[in-house]
């Protein structure tokens, strides 16, 4: 009876998971191996379609650069924060919280309004005499990664004030008081406690931008395509479905790969935490 | 721990910050500005763009429909949420540990990827019409919220006292109605919160369950702003980042804001 209980509470949930979510999945990933041209035929034609392969490192590497200036700009963000007195401390925090909860769309289109052809960036530029006429910055690889920052940055720091704010006062003033300089502390002691939270920023910052959509399409268009508007465009506009799976399985494969090295990782570092 | 911190660590910080809220701040100034094409600082003040967006009905509909799906989404994701997360904090010897794993998977599952997915298999394999196909995703897309905020805050929580209720004659349901319930309140408005805002702002999933008829505010917004590029869009963001505003008033009331770091 008891058994039948705790099992019964949870089954709605574990069917909701298992129909909607595994079981689509799965078939979608499925679908690709079933091709009449061989079981890897589209993973062949993906690999060697140097268009494809191009979105592909592309969306890589805008995730990498995007997850490593997030990483620094935000740790030292959360550093400064972590160290406030308690009322300036919470308004930074509400600073950086109010765009993490206003949409992705609102924040990318921000974007459009600044690094347009008459966006505001051009419009000061040319007044100030620095260029002549407008500058090109939309659609561009640079343009997307300024957005996918400005995303991320805030989901950063509030992974990081958590972590930094839990590290003993007692431990640095132990570090500074047997004479280590301020690099050393930093190095030795606060890097070492913080790098679980960097783990967990890091990867929510390579698989948010890595899967993202809506960006990419605002900001870099067809010319800076990624996988996420690849997807789409492969489903809803060619009607690709094998292809659209394709993408998806890589999708899926990438970003699991990339959690499961990141948290082995964390283990090595800290056997405590995970 | 409060330290002197290096002036330049304050000053890049403050860039930081500007960095977040500037973006911000040129959208409300753009959605006050009288002219035909966005621009900022604002030409001449006018709040008719913010009547324009009355007049179009689609952000109307759509508006009502994403609300619709947040609301149900997210009541229909505590509905199975909240006694899983019972059962697992509960019972966390007994079950197996795949079972807390099984509820992350929609988010460690790309979004795009689930509703590419989601679409083949409901709207498309089942037939199913479009909202309650959107409301499938929306549920799903915000229960990873339901189990492990709730899980977070029943694990502060002394089973025993449940235990003494239902030893004293209690039925379980009313022992959980009436005394693990409010001892979790603030983790399920948590939940309620983060889902609620995490399904209003989707695009992902849901670009692939709108149809013909039937779309989410930010799904329109998309479109729209491929087509017309005028500050009609600058003034919905405000609407939206209103909303924020008033989200954040519940949390900062509520549970306050440092809940957030935790």
């Amino acid at each position: 009876m008891k058994h039948l209980v705790k099992w019964g509470l949870a089954t709605p949930a574990i069917l909701a998971v298992t129909l909607f979510l595994l079981v689509p999945v799965i078939i979608t990933i499925a679908a690709t191996f079933g091709e009449a041209k061989g079981v890897f035929a589209p993973y062949i034609a993906f690999f060697s379609s140097g268009f494809r392969r191009t979105v592909l490192f592309r969306t890589v590497e805008i995730a990498l650069i995007t997850t490593a200036i997030s990483l620094i700009i935000g740790f030292i963000a959360a550093y400064v924060i972590a160290q406030m007195p308690g009322r300036a401390k919470s308004l930074m925090i509400i600073a950086a919280v109010f765009p993490l909860l206003t949409g992705v769309v609102v924040r990318s289109f921000a974007w459009l309004i600044i690094l347009g052809k008459n966006g505001i960036l051009n419009t000061m530029l040319l007044s100030i005499g620095v260029i002549n006429e407008p500058l090109s910055m939309l659609y561009t690889e640079g343009s997307v990664i300024v957005a996918m920052v400005y995303l991320f940055v805030p989901l950063m720091i509030l992974t990081l004030v958590g972590v930094l704010e839990g590290i003993p006062e007692d431990l640095i003033q132990a570090a500074t008081s047997l004479g280590a300089t301020p690099a050393a502390t930093f190095r030795q002691v606060i890097l070492p406690l913080a790098t679980p939270g960097l783990i967990v920023g890091a990867v929510l910052v390579f698989t948010g931008s890595f899967t993202s959509y809506a960006t990419p399409q605002l900001l870099g268009g067809e010319k800076q395509m990624m996988m996420g508007t690849f997807l789409y465009q492969r489903a809803m506009v060619t009607f690709d479905w094998v292809g659209a799976s394709t993408i998806a399985a890589i999708m899926v494969v990438v970003t699991i790969g990339i959690v499961a090295i990141m948290s082995r990782i964390a283990r090595r570092l800290n056997p405590m935490a995970v | 721990m409060t330290r002197t911190v290096h002036p330049a660590l304050i000053a890049f910080t403050a860039l930081v910050f500007l960095f977040l809220l500037a973006p911000l701040l040129i959208i409300i100034g753009a959605a006050f500005s009288d002219t035909t094409y966005l621009t900022f600082p604002p030409q001449g003040l006018t709040l008719r763009w913010f009547s324009n967006i009355f007049q179009i009905e689609a952000f109307r509909t759509t508006a009502i429909t994403s609300l619709e799906l947040a609301l149900l989404g997210t009541a229909l994701s505590l509905l199975i949420g909240i006694p899983a997360a019972y059962a697992i904090s509960r019972h966390r010897i007994e079950l197996p540990r795949w079972l807390s794993t099984l509820f992350v998977l929609p988010i460690l599952v790309p979004e795009i990827v689930f509703g590419f997915s989601l679409m083949k298999s409901i709207t498309i394999g089942l037939g199913l019409p479009i909202f309650p196909s959107l409301l499938i995703g929306h549920a799903l897309l915000v229960l990873p919220y339901s189990v492990r905020v709730v899980s977070a805050s029943l694990a502060s929580f002394d089973f025993s006292i449940e235990e003494a209720a239902i030893s004293l004659g209690c039925p379980p349901l009313k022992a959980f109605l009436t005394v693990v319930l409010p001892n979790i309140r603030a983790g399920v408005i948590a939940a309620f919160i983060l889902a609620f805002i995490t399904s209003i702002n989707d695009v992902s999933v849901s670009v692939f369950l709108t149809g013909p008829g039937i779309s989410t505010l930010p799904i329109q917004i998309l479109a729209h702003m491929e087509q017309f590029f005028d500050p009609t869009i600058a003034s919905v963001s405000v609407l939206l980042m209103l909303v924020t505003v008033a989200v954040m008033a519940i949390v900062e009331a509520t549970l306050g804001l440092t809940f957030l770091t935790k």
